[in-house]
């Protein structure tokens, strides 16, 4: 019926592997990038002082009823202008993602620190410790090691949608796989082993994710 | 920053028009999904839970294979992959006569992936509910088909209105994805209106403003059905 022609993978292999690079890249700066944030926003929200805590609420709402491709669209338009330069798709990409992945990490990075006992911070407060101590030294730590699974798996879903820089041709695995599927008239061959590498690297990421739970009861 | 305001421009034709089908595309695709979503999730989801091996083996596949495959991959796969894999005539016909080719083809891919969510929900619901009443309903000689249709099912489905809002309203947010086939929804309205008048301040804010509407009704909705629905004394009491 049809003869999977698996020459024109091999003959791409550097250009997907490129690719792919690009794809990690954007996937681990965007997930510092939106730890960091997302802490400083689920800090601000529970700091418990109103201005900073509806500055953080109404971001974080914002960001979670838009889609990602408006976002990323948003940022291609915004950043050059306010820049007054252009400063190329992947730093534009790279802003769009940690932005909008800082709202989805900070609900995470709340629900963790809401989950270490307020005992906790009460004992960091009657030793004499700062706020700024207090968070740095004992409840931060715990409430990371709390959500590390979650914050795993959220990884994995940044990963994936890292696949969406396609609507600005900024060449990620997906934008690659896609371009050869089309110069080559191989579609189905691309599509489908495009298909086979992010399953393998996500399932195997879930598998890792299964196996931080299983730690994390223990 | 150079830029030249005109709010205006979206209420002239032809881009008032635009938005307005965009927004239709949206719900379209949106709510079509929905069903797919739902019917197919609860089908997958209450399988994985079922004591029956294959069956169970079955769903958890297709939630790790939908799951696990960027969204906007699968659209590819439904659109340019799939007319090639079936039978010729079945192909030749999706290709050439089957109406509405992009939007079929969204529904279908973003209904199939949202599948794999709600029945996660649907399973993590069931499993809730606890081996106790299941074992109660055994007990009194309920068969699996009674205990599901009497026990399990009836509570679990009250429990997952909540994060089911979450999934109604993700399923908003994803359906911009079908701009890549095509389909002139929301997304991809306000960017064409960008292209068109160099207002991209204005159309992607449109957007926006109502992505945030849809978001807020949806949210209204569902805490109505929320309470409704709840369990008295079971979501309270952690």
């Amino acid at each position: 019926m049809f003869n999977f022609d698996f020459e024109v993978i091999l003959n791409n292999l550097p250009f997907l592997w490129e690719g792919l690079q690009l794809s990690l890249l954007l996937t681990g700066l965007a997930v510092i990038g939106g730890i960091f944030f997302g802490t400083i926003l689920a800090l601000m929200r529970l700091s418990g002082i109103l201005p900073l805590s509806l500055v953080a609420a109404t971001y974080v709402n914002l960001i979670r009823s838009v889609p990602l491709i408006l976002v990323i669209f948003w940022f291609y338009f915004l950043v050059p202008l306010i820049l007054g330069r252009p400063i190329g798709s992947f730093y534009s990409a790279l802003i769009a993602f940690t932005l909008f992945e800082a709202a989805y990490f900070s609900e995470i990075i709340r629900a963790g620190i809401q989950s270490v006992r307020q005992g906790q911070g009460q004992a960091g407060q009657a030793t004499g410790l700062s706020y700024f101590q207090i968070q740095r030294h004992i409840v931060l730590p715990q409430a990371f090691r709390n959500m590390a699974p979650i914050l795993v798996t959220q990884g994995i879903i940044l990963f994936q949608d890292t696949s969406l820089v396609f609507v600005v041709s900024l060449r990620d695995f997906m934008t690659v796989s896609s371009i050869i599927a089309r110069t080559e008239g191989r579609l189905i061959e691309m599509y489908i082993f495009a298909a086979c590498v992010y399953f393998v690297i996500c399932f195997a990421g879930s598998l890792f994710v299964r196996r931080l739970q299983k730690a994390s009861i223990a | 920053m150079n830029y030249n305001w005109n709010w205006g421009v979206l209420f002239q034709e032809p881009y008032l028009g635009w938005l307005i089908m965009g927004v239709q595309w949206t719900f379209a695709v949106a709510l079509a999904a929905w069903v797919i979503a739902l019917s197919v999730g609860i089908l997958v989801g209450v399988g994985r839970t079922l004591p029956s091996r294959p069956i169970a083996f079955l769903c958890t596949a297709y939630v790790e294979i939908f799951r696990n495959v960027p969204l906007l991959l699968q659209l590819f796969l439904w659109y340019f992959v799939m007319p090639e894999l079936v039978p010729n005539d079945v192909g030749q016909w999706i290709k050439r006569d089957m109406p509405n080719p992009e939007y079929l083809t969204a529904v279908i891919a973003l209904g199939l992936y949202t599948a794999s969510r709600v029945a996660e929900q649907v399973r993590a619901g069931i499993e809730s509910v606890g081996s106790g009443l299941t074992n109660a309903a055994f007990a009194n000689g309920f068969s699996v088909t009674q205990t599901y249709r009497y026990v399990l099912l009836p509570i679990s489905f009250r429990l997952i209105v909540p994060p089911m809002t979450s999934e109604f309203l993700t399923i908003f947010k994803n359906s911009s994805l079908a701009l890549t086939i095509g389909l002139l929804e929301l997304t991809a309205q306000s960017q064409q209106i960008a292209e068109y008048t160099f207002n991209g301040f204005e159309a992607y804010t449109a957007a926006t403003v109502i992505y945030v509407c849809i978001a807020l009704m949806a949210t209204v909705v569902m805490q109505v059905v929320e309470r409704y629905t709840r369990i008295p004394g079971y979501m309270g009491s952690k």
